[in-house]
């Protein structure tokens, strides 16, 4: 059971020893296992789940991998661990993984009291209303005294409920644990609406037994940058996370794919031949072998091909890159130079 | 060499043994080692986690409790809006556990007794139905039970706008059952102190009626009288205040219906779902009961000339509610655990809205630490009360 899963967690942290509280003891310990432990959804379409076959897919799965790429040269180093979102902080905090890649918010709370860190988005989501057409309603706004379907443990539950304050209505939640569950409850029509951040609803939506009966109402409440975490004491390991991130978005901003990084890896400027470690430097920074960046790209591929590749257009979820394009497109992701 | 003879007072006195040879202070000395051990393994415990948590700045203490919970909970016994402070939000929780735990132990006992008597049942398919009910509920994990019968609610009934109406104010729908109750009226007041007089007074009677009984052999209806004035009398009261007769009426308004009570159908689902698995354990110890009760005793009641319903109210339940109050107990024990389980269809119990704390404040080990202490403050009420009433109807010997 959940319950207990969270209290075995609770006490291997209550056990743990304060002997390894040195710097560098995260990335020390995840050279020496061999492999990443990365925390993952298990139960979002497109994020992280299995496929039929049992081979995790996913935005946030690929974020793991590219991370075991930088550090092992090898992008299949890594293992997943399903958490739900109540399990999550507390797996990262007692240790049973090395980092969380579960589409987690960004918040100041959760930053300052939960012993971890952020690091770069890797997607810019926001939290939306999911009606059945059949009840004509075209506006969140018109929401009110509607039975709402939420999962617990997110910051969605705060967000919904701060919506309908701020806006004079009443809602009747129903919190069900499972998202499976959840999901099946409101297409039963046990609730009048389904809220979520808008990526899962989609999610959600590609699995109804009829997905056009759905429909996604336009407001977004609230903003969920989605950024994978590491836990306190070890920068290192921190910075390695961050940059995984952050070269994907690089690789795309400077034009290289997965098909054309070998090629890209001869070319003669200088901004391209640093970032692929032909001029050395970036990697001995790190701590890494030189060839992190383009183990990467090689690898999982940048964040254009995975971001298509797992939640694109050409999708079953069909989410436009929206938020997410580069800036140079008008939206978020955006790179430090990598010097 | 002469044998040494020893003083004759130390014949007398037998030699104060070592302390180690000594039973009692023998057995003193463990249970002040096993005392320390437990001290020491729970202070390395505390302190590790408090060093851990500080390490890695995991905010601690119970200060989050006044603070704005900020999430809305579906079904409440008292006002409770995001507004409010967590403690208000717990409170609501703990009162949901309770509502449930409480319904469901009366339901159970009442469901379990029926059962566990027709298994009994000289009536062949009677007692074999019974039977099966038992063996089928007994070997089902309760949480599927649970899953069953919830999507039975959302799954087969129909949404609020076509929602079953059998007859004049009660509605059937997925968002549960809702049917109309009496307006608010002061009669009601005075219906239910009238009730509770009834009460007092029939228990008072009983015992009075008891006594002659004991004195004189000449029985008297204390229960009869009792239960027909419970009914008359508040009828009375209702008639002395006007007979109010006006109704607050359901009615579908927007989403969902407005007025009238509503009846979730996570409550629903989650009662049923531990009545009918707890009350096939029940059946099984009330049968075991009545079946520890000798036939010879029996027998000799109906030899002495009692009718059926004295034989078992004066010979065959005391003995047997000696054999069943303490696995009873431990039923109610169980359901009320049980309870917690319906974070997985959706009912606000104690355990889901300290759930969604948790996560909001992310102060899991506070939160974990006030599940256990809430969940072990029922139990050992309900442990209390079964011991207290066990006693009254152990075996007294005079």
């Amino acid at each position: 059971m959940k319950f207990v899963k969270l209290m075995a967690i609770l006490l291997s942290l209550s056990l743990l020893t304060v002997t390894f509280a040195h710097a560098g003891k995260d990335l020390d310990a995840v050279k020496k296992k061999g492999y990443i432990q990365a925390g993952v959804n298990g139960g979002v379409f497109g994020f992280g789940m299995p496929d039929e076959k049992g081979v995790w897919k996913g935005l946030d799965v690929d974020t793991a991998r590219a991370v075991a790429a930088a550090i092992f040269g090898d992008a299949s180093k890594v293992k997943f661990t399903p958490l739900t979102a109540q399990q999550r902080f507390t797996a990262l905090q007692s240790g049973e993984i090395d980092v969380l890649t579960r589409n987690a918010t960004r918040t100041l709370s959760r930053e300052t009291q939960l012993g971890l860190n952020f690091v770069t988005v890797n997607y810019y989501d926001g939290q939306g209303f999911m009606v059945p057409k059949k009840l004509g309603v075209k506006s969140a706004k018109e929401l009110n005294g509607a039975t709402v379907c939420v999962l617990p443990g997110t910051t969605t539950e705060q967000n919904a409920a701060d919506y309908f304050r701020t806006n004079n209505m009443k809602m009747n939640p129903v919190v069900i644990e499972s998202t499976s569950e959840l999901a099946k409850t409101f297409f039963a029509g046990r609730c009048d609406v389904l809220t979520s951040d808008a990526s899962q609803l989609a999610g959600t939506r590609a699995v109804a037994p009829n997905p056009k009966d759905y429909a996604i109402l336009p407001e977004i409440i609230s903003k969920e940058p989605l950024a994978p975490a590491v836990r306190h004491g070890d920068d290192q390991f921190r910075d390695i996370v961050d940059f995984s991130v952050l070269a994907m978005i690089n690789a795309e901003e400077l034009g290289i794919t997965s098909a054309n990084v070998d090629d890209m890896a001869k070319s003669k400027d200088p901004i391209i031949q640093r970032f692929l470690g032909v001029v050395p430097g970036n990697g001995a920074a790190l701590g890494l072998d030189e060839n992190w960046a383009y183990n990467i790209v090689k690898q999982v591929g940048n964040y254009g091909e995975i971001f298509e590749r797992n939640v694109g257009v050409n999708t079953t979820l069909g989410i436009e890159r929206g938020l997410n394009a580069l800036w140079t497109n008008g939206g978020l992701m955006y790179s430090p130079p990598f010097k | 060499m002469q044998p040494q003879q020893p003083p004759a007072t130390d014949v007398l006195k037998p030699s104060t043994p070592p302390f180690w040879r000594d039973e009692a202070k023998r057995a003193l000395v463990f249970q002040v080692l096993a005392l320390l051990i437990v001290a020491l393994v729970s202070y390395y415990l505390y302190s590790n986690t408090q060093t851990n948590l500080e390490r890695q700045s995991i905010a601690t203490g119970f200060g989050f409790l006044d603070k704005e919970a900020s999430f809305e909970i579906g079904e409440t016994l008292i006002e409770y809006s995001a507004a409010d402070t967590y403690t208000r939000a717990l409170l609501v929780g703990a009162l949901n556990t309770i509502k449930v735990s409480f319904i469901g132990i009366v339901l159970t006992i009442i469901l379990g007794t029926v059962v566990g008597i027709t298994r009994l049942s000289s009536n062949w398919l009677i007692s074999k139905l019974a039977g099966a009910y038992i063996e089928v509920m007994q070997n089902i994990p309760v949480l599927l039970q649970l899953f069953f019968w919830y999507a039975i609610f959302y799954e087969a009934f129909p949404s609020p706008r076509q929602a079953l109406n059998p007859f004049d104010g009660l509605f059937l729908c997925n968002r549960g059952m809702i049917f109309a109750v009496p307006e608010a009226h002061p009669a009601h007041g005075a219906m239910g102190w009238t009730l509770l007089l009834v009460l007092i007074g029939g228990y008072f009677l009983n015992r009075w009626g008891r006594r002659r009984q004991a004195a004189t052999g000449i029985p008297f209806p204390a229960l009869r009288l009792t239960f027909a004035a419970a009914i008359i009398l508040p009828l009375l009261a209702w008639a002395v205040y006007g007979a109010p007769t006006a109704m607050d009426i359901p009615e579908l308004r927007g989403f969902n219906f407005q007025g009238g009570v509503t009846v979730s159908p996570e409550f629903s689902a989650l009662l049923l779902g531990l009545v009918i698995y707890t009350s096939a354990f029940v059946a099984e110890i009330v049968r075991a009961g009545i079946q520890s009760v000798g036939r010879g005793q029996i027998e000799a009641a109906m030899a002495v000339g009692l009718k059926p319903g004295q034989v078992l109210h004066l010979v065959v339940l005391p003995q047997a509610l000696r054999v069943i109050i303490p696995p009873l107990t431990s039923q109610m024990l169980n359901l009320t655990k049980n309870s917690s389980l319906a974070i997985a269809i959706g009912y606000a119990d104690f355990v889901a809205v300290t759930n969604t704390m948790i996560n909001q404040t992310g102060q899991a080990i506070e939160g974990v630490a006030l599940i256990m202490l809430v969940f072990l403050f029922f139990s050992l009420s309900t442990s209390l009360f079964m011991n207290w009433y066990n006693k009254k109807m152990a075996l007294v010997e005079r």
